[in-house]
């Protein structure tokens, strides 16, 4: 034990003091607060964008009114012939030309949008949407329908979703904060188990390298320095999951304080102001659909909260300890049987193979969080780790975690057992191209 | 004197061959030993075996008398032929990790290290990166890594290769200094004048198999062939028949020069007597095998004419 200890404070310690990790550790926080600052800014700046002129010719008189202008963008009927106002649209870049043909009724796809430039896909939709939408009325209105029923059927449904919890009562479960947390923290392990794997087979590889493992396996038993080690990164990887999660925190409350504002006021006031500069007739229109996004962003604050961040800490904890320990310790094995990166990599492929799966599998089981696809592979310890973090936000009962938690620490003494008999051959193999036969062969050597 | 290690009837088997094959061998307390065979004899097996990296499949190793155990190790230090270090530590932190390991405390190996590096006068290195170190310096601290705790026993697997002359020297005098003080030293090699010069007992293994073990004077015993180097002026007619003239020329002195041996129970007086009555000697000497030859007839069959003669 003592010396496990002491290869894990080695391992440790150089590691930390290394000047990429520090450089990682410091700069990912920033690199997340930046990447927060581009979407703050991005949704701030869009409402400053100019304003665009956007013509349309509408051959078929249906749709006079019916291109509603507002804060970005101004519609412009006009006629004439297509091909001069084609001509015009080259001096004015900005601005798109849409024609609709006299026969849009009976021939829908007739409809043409030009553009100096490249057309957005948002702008398309939202023009198709506008004469869709319309040639729809239009078509209940001579099916006898009136305008009072068409408008009254146009109900916007906004669910709110709730999960019963143990003592019978509902509580407003979270359904996008809880596919943000689960697909952040599958990602986060994902990436975690992959980067610190590799890290110790790096560790190893150099240790046979340099030759010292001669040294060292005269003092230390192959099992201690491999566990050492093992134990030694995922101590990093640790020290580096809390700093991350503490200058991030550090890093947005400061930069919260130091604007003195709060993104949500923030997004607030620009939408105030952009409503006062707007026609009358807008305002109205504009502060429903302003109400509409605050109440998003409140009900998804409250839904994030409403998250069981404390067993989803927990878990990751444990399932990255439990994915870790499993997927390094064959990643140990491989270092010790390889002489150089390109032998390493026949070898690390099939084991990055159900990692990469898991983070498959996660996305689906994310769509679907109690179906038996996300069942069995939040079973399966090689693709558990990863799955269950995917799931874990949305609420699985008690019994599956436990389940799961047991077979991935089955799962991780296994795969250290087997890494272990392979890992003491293994280090002390020079000279020898290994396959898999070989490999099973140590399996079965004596001490 | 009392054994430190004995080895015996110990056999190791690889998949498909047979690295020691039931290999015993007694190193006497505060010996310098050689461990001696051509590569691929099974030198490094046994090693390993000693120094717990591996386990023998049959047979057992005693060390002061008791079976291996793993407390054993701090009483072994191990100095590999294949030799390397952290290129990236600090030579002060590197050795104190691998005194821990060896069983020694933070603060006792502190204080052994102050000793070792006073005494190489290599003070200022403690804080510089291995990488930054030249190979002769670093095998300097691979020497202290092997030696600081103090082991009862110490195993060096080519010692001196990658040395130059002068730290060699240094590393031999240290060598010698441990053995006085009671150390026993395993010294694994085939450069023979090394063993020539060290070794008081040594061991030859050769195809898995110990082929010759002894002290130095008992290995040279056995393979001593009675034969006496004589330089004269004169001419040398003839030597009763239990004397046999193995060699003579002139040598570049103009004396004449000859490999005599004794046949049967034949007397060194006799023959010095024969030779006073007919040429006038200038010296007289046993033809005593070298270590090499030794070492090449035992592996290799029969030595050279020309070797023994050059006695």
């Amino acid at each position: 034990m003592r010396n496990i200890f002491l290869v894990l404070k080695r391992e440790y310690l150089v590691r930390v003091r290394k000047k990429s990790f520090i450089v990682m550790t410091l700069l990912t926080p920033v690199l997340i607060a930046a990447f927060y600052g581009i979407i703050i800014w991005a949704a701030v700046g869009s409402f400053n964008n100019e304003r665009k002129t956007i013509q349309v010719i509408d051959e078929s008189g249906l749709f006079k009114n019916k291109f509603k202008s507002d804060a970005n963008t101004t519609f412009e009927f006009i006629s004439g012939p297509v091909a001069s106002a084609q001509r015009k649209l080259k001096d004015k870049e900005q601005n798109l030309l849409v024609f609709i043909p006299s026969d849009i009724m009976t021939r829908p796809k007739g409809l043409q949008i030009y553009a100096a430039k490249n057309i957005g896909p948002m702008q398309q939709n939202r023009i198709e949407k506008i004469v869709q939408q319309e040639l729809r009325n239009i078509k209940l209105s001579q099916a006898g329908i009136t305008q009072q029923v068409i408008e009254e059927a146009n109900m916007n449904v906004d669910a709110q979703t709730f999960s019963l919890n143990d003592e019978g009562k509902t509580q407003s479960s979270s359904t996008i904060a809880a596919y943000v947390a689960g697909y952040a923290a599958a990602f986060l392990l994902y990436i975690f188990i992959l980067i610190y794997g590799a890290g110790v087979m790096q560790g190893v590889m150099e240790e046979k390298s340099n030759r010292i493992i001669e040294v060292i396996i005269s003092s230390v038993k192959p099992f201690h320095l491999m566990m050492g080690k093992i134990l030694g990164v995922a101590a990093v990887g640790l020290t580096q999951f809390l700093l991350w999660g503490i200058l991030t925190f550090g890093v947005t409350t400061a930069t919260q304080t130091l604007f003195g504002f709060n993104r949500f006021t923030a997004t607030q006031e620009v939408l105030n102001k952009q409503a006062e500069q707007a026609d009358p007739e807008l305002k109205k229109e504009m502060e429903k659909s302003q109400s509409s996004t605050l109440n998003t962003v409140n009900r998804f604050m409250e839904s994030a909260q409403s998250l069981p961040l404390t067993q989803i800490f927990i878990c990751f904890i444990f399932y990255f300890l439990g994915g870790y320990l499993l997927y390094s310790s064959l990643y140990a094995a491989i270092g010790a049987s390889v002489e150089n990166q390109q032998e390493a990599g026949q070898f690390t492929f099939p084991i990055m193979l159900p990692i990469i799966a898991s983070i498959f599998f996660a996305q689906l089981s994310i769509n679907q969080p109690d179906g038996s696809l996300a069942f069995w592979t939040s079973m399966i310890p090689f693709t558990s780790p990863v799955v269950m973090m995917a799931r874990i936000p949305f609420g699985v009962p008690a019994w599956e975690i436990a389940l799961s938690m047991v077979l991935l620490v089955m799962g991780f003494v296994g795969t250290t057992w087997l890494a272990a008999r392979i890992y003491r051959i293994g280090i002390l193999m020079y000279g020898k191209k290994v396959n898999y036969k070989e490999l099973s062969k140590w399996i079965f050597y004596k001490g | 004197m009392p054994n430190i290690l004995e080895v015996h009837d110990v056999v190791k088997q690889y998949a498909s061959h047979r690295a020691l094959d039931g290999v015993s061998l007694n190193v006497p307390k505060g010996s310098i030993f050689g461990l001696l065979g051509p590569n691929g004899a099974g030198k490094t097996s046994l090693i390993r075996i000693i120094t717990q990296i591996t386990a023998p499949d049959e047979g057992y190793v005693l060390l002061d008398g008791e079976r291996l155990r793993p407390e054993h190790i701090q009483h072994i230090g191990y100095l590999p032929e294949e030799r390397g270090l952290y290129k990236k530590m600090k030579v002060g932190e590197q050795l104190l990790y691998l005194a821990q390991l060896k069983g020694l405390s933070e603060r006792e190996a502190m204080e052994k290290l102050k000793i070792w590096f006073k005494k190489f006068d290599i003070k200022t290195w403690w804080t510089k990166s291995i990488e930054d170190l030249s190979k002769g310096m670093q095998q300097k601290i691979q020497f202290v890594a092997t030696v600081m705790h103090e082991p009862k026993l110490i195993i060096l697997d080519e010692p001196f290769s990658g040395f130059d002359p002068i730290n060699a020297n240094l590393i031999k005098d240290e060598i010698l200094e441990l053995r006085d003080k009671g150390t026993t030293i395993i010294f694994s090699t085939h450069r023979m004048e090394s063993v020539e010069e060290l070794c008081d007992h040594i061991a030859l293994i050769h195809k898995s198999q110990v082929i010759l073990k002894g002290s130095k004077k008992e290995v040279k015993d056995q393979f001593k062939e009675h034969s006496y180097s004589v330089r004269y002026h004169g001419t040398l007619e003839s030597l009763p028949a239990d004397f046999d003239i193995i060699s003579h020329k002139i040598d570049d002195e103009q004396l004449n020069k000859a490999n005599i041996r004794l046949i049967g129970d034949a007397s060194v007086n006799a023959l010095v007597g024969n030779l006073i009555s007919q040429v006038e000697l200038v010296s007289f000497h046993e033809n005593i095998p070298s270590f090499n030859d030794i070492f090449i007839k035992a592996v290799g069959g029969e030595i050279p004419e020309e070797m023994t003669s050059l006695q």
